[in-house]
């Protein structure tokens, strides 16, 4: 007769205690928990900065006129571009554009004022450094842009002069953005930072915390025990939700305080699919657990997971410009799912009638790699 | 109650098509010690780990205590004390943290708890050393902390693989003097051990080679039978008329 042996709590609290004072005297884990979100935010709230503007720029003005002075002016004062060099030739504009130290070069011809005030067509040179496309697609649409805006004033000045009534442009697009009016990158960033960051410290540290029993012999010795698979499992987990939702809370409140993103939608929401979300990357790191016999190869293993989740989620990178087969890898990863909750609450204000899609989605792969994890975590060594 | 402790039938644990163990049949008294010997990789630890419920036998039936090897896993872990080779304690938590922990994983009562850590730190003479983090311990302080957190409990049988290995001989000499304390008080032990002093000391020995239980009976018995004067000579003796001393097979401690 196989007499069951039940779940006791003494014995969950016993683990939870246990891994608290482990967690405590072992640094590196401790660092990873509070050192890498802060990091990462920092990093991505700073450095990942895919807003271009202030590109170093090198006028070579060879007209020297009231109205050359204008263009430089009128370039300037976008923002998108910053003088730093004046010079002569265009050997110096080269160096300098080898070196780096421009991205921009405006050539200005001897002759540009004297062409405008005859009424004769002027062109301006501007050479852009498409060694990073984005930044020079930027460039080339604003200086495109804030030249043609020139242009246009200024036959709208000639047509006053002879006495016209200024004409109209026949055709103009009004565009108003949405969600994120002024366009910043850093709140498309950090909303999905936050599930990014919670993926990677509780998928490792969870798989590190149980592999690490393994590798020091310490699972050995528990599994003489009486102790349950999930008085075990659960009594180490807990010290990570813990850290987890620590992790959260300080993205999500750095966030909002430092980084002025907004929160449109309900944060109780926000929270309670951050919930989910934890328990979908606990089973993770389970999962990660019961393959990797050290801890090095947990770590290995869960960058092989991480790396394809910072690019195919749609973290950095568009799903929907995707080719179809990374769309649909992209469709494997829950952290894909998360990403789009995260931003439809932050920045759409959108709710669960909207984003049921997704949540049934994530509720889906918390369901599977939970169930998954514990078939696999059996209290036996091999 | 059983007259037995141990008592299995034909135990066998295959590793893809590698037998570690191969039949392997045992009846280990009550209030007895048991020496288990054998070569490295002869298949001790993986007996041991299948009488504990660590793995699980690929064929074969045993009793541990009287609940079945197979279905009554987890009960025999109630009433067992394990000591594996290699020091499987918390390093990061101090002596006596890592016996509250495990005094709470056995379900020790808080005043249970306390007595029995205050009567194991004295036995173990670990007094003084209570605070003292168990990675930073010395091989002899480790071994007779993790044998107090296996004896917690006050198991009926401790199992323990190879606790000398690598320990100096004084630790040695203090380590076999605690079993033979706790035997005397009733405790049934099984020890795997290479060494043969040790061995000499056992109520019963079994020996192992290449998966095989070859012989078992007391040191005396053995020694007679054979007419040698040592049980190295004996050991020796029994490996040649197995014809090979090739390391094929081996493995698994």
């Amino acid at each position: 007769m196989r007499r069951r042996i039940r779940f006791k709590w003494g014995r969950y609290r016993a683990v939870v205690f246990k891994e608290l004072l482990q967690i405590r005297r072992d640094p590196a884990s401790l660092g990873i928990a509070a050192v890498m979100p802060v990091l990462m935010l920092l990093l991505f709230g700073y450095a990942v900065n895919t807003d271009v503007d202030h590109l170093p720029a090198a006028v070579w003005d060879q007209d020297k006129s009231f109205q050359s002075r204008e263009l430089v002016r009128r370039l300037t004062n976008s923002g998108y571009f910053d003088q730093r060099y004046q010079v002569e030739g265009y050997a110096a504009l080269q160096r300098l554009m080898d070196a780096g130290e421009i991205k921009v070069a405006v050539v200005i011809p001897p002759d540009y004022s004297k062409r405008l005030d005859t009424r004769r067509p002027a062109d301006v040179q501007i050479l852009v450094d498409g060694a990073d496309p984005n930044a020079a697609r930027t460039a080339v649409a604003n200086a495109q842009l804030i030249v043609n805006h020139l242009a246009f004033e200024r036959q709208q000045a000639w047509f006053a002069r002879e006495g016209l009534n200024p004409v109209a442009q026949p055709l103009q697009a009004q565009v108003r953005v949405l969600y994120n009016p002024d366009m910043k990158s850093l709140f498309f960033n950090i909303p999905a930072l936050i599930g990014l960051i919670m993926q990677n410290v509780i998928s490792i540290l969870t798989a590190f915390a149980i592999v690490r029993e393994r590798e020091r012999g310490t699972m050995e010795q528990l599994i003489v025990t009486p102790v349950r698979p999930g008085e075990l499992i659960l009594g180490k987990l807990t010290p990570y939700v813990g850290i987890g939702m620590f992790s959260f809370l300080l993205v999500l409140v750095t966030g909002i305080a430092w980084f002025g993103v907004p929160v449109r939608g309900s944060l109780l929401l926000l929270v309670v699919l951050s919930l989910l979300f934890l328990v979908t990357s606990l089973a993770i790191g389970i999962l990660v657990s019961t393959v990797a016999r050290t801890q090095l190869q947990a770590m290995q293993i869960s960058f092989g997971f991480i790396l394809p989740s910072v690019v195919l989620s749609g973290f950095i990178f568009p799903r929907e410009t995707m080719p179809l087969f990374l769309q649909g890898l992209s469709g494997a990863i829950p952290l894909t799912y998360f990403l789009h909750i995260l931003r439809g609450i932050f920045l759409k204000g959108v709710g669960a009638a909207e984003l049921w899609k997704d949540i049934l989605s994530l509720a889906g792969f918390a369901l599977l790699f939970c169930a998954v994890a514990i078939m696999r975590f059996r209290k036996k060594l091999e | 109650m059983s007259r037995w402790a141990i008592r299995c039938d034909e135990l066998t644990k295959r590793f893809g098509d590698r037998t570690a163990v191969d039949r392997v049949s045992l009846a280990i008294p009550r209030g007895t010690i048991f020496g288990f010997l054998g070569p490295n990789g002869s298949g001790k630890s993986t007996t041991i780990r299948m009488l504990c419920g660590v793995l699980t036998p690929t064929s074969g039936s045993g009793e541990v205590l009287g609940y079945d090897l197979l279905t009554e896993a987890e009960e025999i872990k109630q009433h067992i004390g394990y000591m594996s080779q290699k020091f499987s304690l918390y390093e990061e938590l101090t002596a006596e943290e890592n016996l509250s922990f495990y005094a709470r994983i056995y379900g020790l009562s808080l005043e249970r708890a306390r007595r029995r850590k205050e009567e194991l730190i004295a036995l173990a003479g670990l007094a003084g050393r209570e605070k003292q983090r168990a990675g930073s311990l010395s091989g002899g302080w480790k071994q007779r902390l993790a044998l107090a957190c296996a004896l917690l409990h006050e198991p009926e049988l401790l199992i323990l693989d190879e606790p000398t290995a690598g320990v100096d001989p004084v630790s040695r000499r203090i380590f076999w003097d605690l079993i033979r304390e706790f035997a005397r008080r009733g405790v049934t032990v099984l020890v795997s051990t290479h060494y043969m002093d040790e061995a000499e000391t056992c109520d019963q020995i079994g020996f192992i080679f290449f998966g095989k239980l070859l012989v078992t009976g007391t040191p005396g018995e053995l020694k007679a039978r054979t007419g040698l004067p040592s049980l190295d000579d004996v050991f020796i003796q029994l490996v040649n008329a197995q014809g090979h001393f090739s390391g094929q097979g081996g493995g698994q401690g």
